[in-house]
């Protein structure tokens, strides 16, 4: 086995007795003791705790930062306000999705670029390489001097008031703010860029912190603030339920924003690597897309089942996420579906191990959360 | 129900036997099998009467993450299935030795349990996929 490398909390993962797995080269937690079901539960009703520090970041400062971002990423990044964050795609020029990735915007000339972990190596060449046609603005990646942590469920912000003493119950849905939580450690205080963001279809935050203080901040979550440690599984099973798409398996570089249903990420009208393709493909209209559905039954569908028409036995398109819905008690699934079987209620069978299944199309997310 | 671990007997694909004087054998998965398995969901498993071969597919188990089949570690006919893994299939994660028991099997040969393992052999087994 290659070396697999470890976040600045690994240690607290091994003496929670977490179960760990090879996630990108990682070496991350997947479940903790009381297991992925009792995870997903309390984020969906009290407040859980991830380590999500393998997931990249990229600081992007200068003038010209906002302008550079733009062109990278299919949203529109010019109109993205201080102490805001927005999602994005980043396509090739064929439009193909190279990431997914979430931009946080501090200052006035200074950007976060948060993408995948195992898109690492590709993002920050591609920010590089593009970076050497521009002026004023310089790349510094920042993965491994920073660790990232994720607060999520309708108690997050009690976690945090009550665990580090911050109060961002003010920050609005995808704002960001510099915060400071105040401890004895002899390094002194610890700043950290809070955003209410996340990945489970629940309320929450998102914290980059600098390596040497994370285990202090996950430590006062953990025993303070009574977030409850979540792995993979979880993030998993809770992103599903959201409709929320996973890079390298929802989307990659042979599927494009149009097909993946996610339109209101790109910007048509503005100029980005890849929105010449993307506005030809708007206007031919897409061919596949990718949409929810549900199944009757209690076996899941899962990556790589067939999908069919049904009566006409005429493959449709594939499962690429799928499993059963904590908290839907049914089995949930995303996949590309041929243009003309995409609408709400049309009716599919999912080939789960020989066994045709029947199900539908549903809108997502499969779970939202009250206003 | 709870059993004397030393007592089973395990087969490589995780499932373990326990043997009473009648010929009988309750079957089910062990703690490693279930540990790597996370959360069960739902146990599908053969009906009463139905008759399993040894090594062959019984049955298959839906956790969270995954879908594994379940293979009989002995031949014979079914006698009694657990039923309460339908409504209750975290007996399988909560105690995969007892209310995680899966089948009972009227076994066909006996002499099949020779080519099982030990507890010692099958802690071996765990102890070298861990160190690859």
């Amino acid at each position: 086995m290659s070396e697999l490398r470890r976040t600045p909390l690994f240690s607290r993962h091994v003496s929670a007795r977490a179960r760990t797995v090879d996630f990108a080269g990682w070496d991350m937690p997947v479940q903790y003791p009381t297991g992925t079901l009792a995870e997903h539960r309390a984020v969906r009703e009290g407040a859980g705790i991830f380590d999500v520090s393998h997931m990249g970041r990229i600081m992007v400062d200068g003038s010209g930062a906002g302008r550079f971002l733009d062109l990278l990423v299919t949203s529109n990044l010019m109109t993205l306000a201080i102490g805001r964050a927005r999602y994005g795609l980043m396509c090739s020029e064929d439009g193909g999705i190279l990431d997914d990735v979430v931009t946080l915007r501090l200052e006035a000339g200074s950007y976060t670029l948060v993408c995948n972990a195992a898109s690492w190596d590709r993002v920050t060449d591609w920010v590089a390489i593009h970076a050497r046609t521009v002026r004023d603005v310089t790349i510094t990646p920042r993965r491994d001097e920073t660790a990232m942590i994720a607060v999520q469920g309708p108690s997050a912000g009690d976690a945090l008031r009550t665990g580090c003493a911050i109060d961002v119950d003010g920050l609005r849905r995808f704002a960001v703010s510099n915060e400071r939580m105040q401890d004895e450690r002899p390094e002194g205080d610890v700043y950290l860029e809070v955003s209410r963001t996340g990945y489970t279809g629940e309320d929450g935050y998102e914290l980059i912190v600098e390596a040497a203080a994370a285990t202090a901040v996950w430590d006062r979550l953990v025993n303070d603030g009574g977030a409850v440690r979540c792995g993979l599984g979880a993030r998993d099973t809770l992103r599903l339920e959201a409709g929320l798409s996973l890079y390298g398996q929802d989307i990659d570089t042979t599927t494009t924003p149009l097909e993946a249903g996610l339109d209101r990420f790109v910007d048509l009208t503005g100029d980005f690597i890849g929105s010449d393709a993307l506005r030809r493909q708007s206007n031919e209209g897409v061919t596949r897309r990718l949409v929810g559905f549900s199944v009757e039954g209690r076996s899941a569908p899962r990556r790589g089942y067939e999908i069919r028409a049904p009566r006409i036995d005429d493959v449709i398109g594939t499962v690429t996420s799928g499993g059963p819905s904590p908290t839907l008690g049914t089995g949930i699934g995303l996949g590309y579906l041929r243009i003309e079987h995409t609408a709400p209620g049309t009716e599919i069978e999912v080939d789960i191990r020989g066994e045709p299944t029947r199900g539908e199309v549903v809108s997502i997310p499969f779970y939202q959360r009250e206003a | 129900m709870t059993l004397d671990l030393e007592s089973l007997k395990y087969s490589r694909e995780h499932e373990w036997v326990s043997v009473d004087d009648d010929d009988v054998a309750a079957v089910g998965i062990t703690d490693y099998a279930q540990e790597q398995l996370g959360d069960v969901v739902y146990v599908d498993l053969p009906e009463t009467g139905s008759h399993v071969t040894q090594h062959e597919k019984f049955g298959e188990i839906e956790s969270v993450k995954s879908v594994s089949d379940l293979f009989s570690p002995i031949g014979g006919e079914v006698m009694e299935v657990n039923l309460a893994l339908e409504d209750g299939p975290e007996g399988v994660n909560e105690e995969p030795y007892g209310s995680g028991w899966m089948l009972k099997i009227k076994m066909d040969d006996r002499r099949e349990l020779d080519s099982l393992l030990s507890q010692a052999e099958y802690t071996s087994l765990l102890a070298e996929s861990e160190q690859v």
